[in-house]
């Protein structure tokens, strides 16, 4: 993945900003995929009560005909190859780490605004501790 | 005593979704590594690598992963899970750490102490924001009223 042909033919040096639009890019598509695929869980209503109801076909079919599942999984997908993409362009070291701390706080505004999750003080600190400590961990 | 406290099989599911997810990748990562690099020109090569049983085992365990961490979303917030799951991160450092014999900088330790914190902190609190029912919440508005 990081000794892609196309790695090899750009140079060395990537303007700042560019680096910053690619990981934002990143950390958009897979908070918006994120809150989506949360959205389309909660309208279903919790799988393991639906499993032990209809049976494990029973919630695989609750989650295959929600449209709201779709378009999350979509975003995810877009995450996903966004992810590839940067990290054909940027450092393994700084993208990876960087994405996957971001999108923890990201996540967390997200969670408040469109979801109406009751992020309080104490999931705030979780959501930054979490996120400084992920980048630690995976730098 | 937090309303929504969780089952010792919800908790499993979290357990789940945290430790495949990092073993997955690093299944996926182990599995690729091993194959000759893999260009656009040539997609066959990436539909065999996918039967390679490295990555064929990563696959099973995203699976796993994406399944739990799906059901884990139907009764629980984005914003209780996704720090609960930071914590396979921990898990797998310390299973290099003490299984595998790998060495551990000061600087991933921190990381490790600062996400224990994190999700020690979301653990205590409940897992599900109570939503009241639309009339439910008029009613609420009338007697504060």
């Amino acid at each position: 993945m990081t000794t892609s042909p196309l790695a090899a033919t750009l140079p060395a040096a990537i303007n700042p900003w560019v680096a910053a639009a690619m990981i934002a890019a990143v950390v958009l598509t897979s908070t918006t995929g994120e809150v989506l695929t949360a959205a389309a869980m909660k309208s279903i209503g919790d799988l393991d009560m639906i499993r032990a109801h209809s049976g494990l076909k029973g919630a695989i079919r609750a989650v295959v005909t929600c449209p709201l599942f779709y378009a999350g999984v979509f975003f995810l997908a877009l995450a996903f190859f966004s992810l590839l993409f940067a990290l054909n362009h940027l450092n393994l070291s700084l993208a990876g780490p960087a994405t996957a701390s971001l999108t923890l706080v990201t996540n967390a505004i997200a969670g408040k605004i469109f979801l109406k999750e009751n992020v309080d003080r104490r999931r705030w600190a979780s959501a930054v501790l979490v996120c400084v400590g992920v980048y630690l961990l995976a730098h | 005593m937090p309303k929504h406290s969780l089952s010792p099989r919800q908790y499993l599911i979290l357990g789940v979704v945290a430790v495949s997810a990092p073993l997955g990748d690093s299944c996926l990562k182990r599995g690729m590594a091993a194959l000759p690099p893999i260009t656009l020109a040539h997609p066959g090569a990436l539909i065999a690598a996918v039967f390679t049983p490295w990555v064929a085992l990563g696959i099973a365990l995203l699976i796993g992963f994406f399944a739990s961490y799906l059901t884990a979303l139907s009764w629980a917030d984005l914003t209780f899970v996704l720090p609960a799951t930071a914590f396979g991160y921990v898990i797998i450092a310390l299973l290099a750490r003490f299984w595998l014999g790998e060495s551990i900088s000061l600087e991933r330790w921190a990381g490790i102490v600062l996400i224990t914190l994190g999700v020690g902190f979301v653990a205590q609190g409940p897992s599900l924001t109570e939503h009241p029912a639309p009339e439910e919440a008029e009613a609420q508005d009338v007697e504060t009223r």
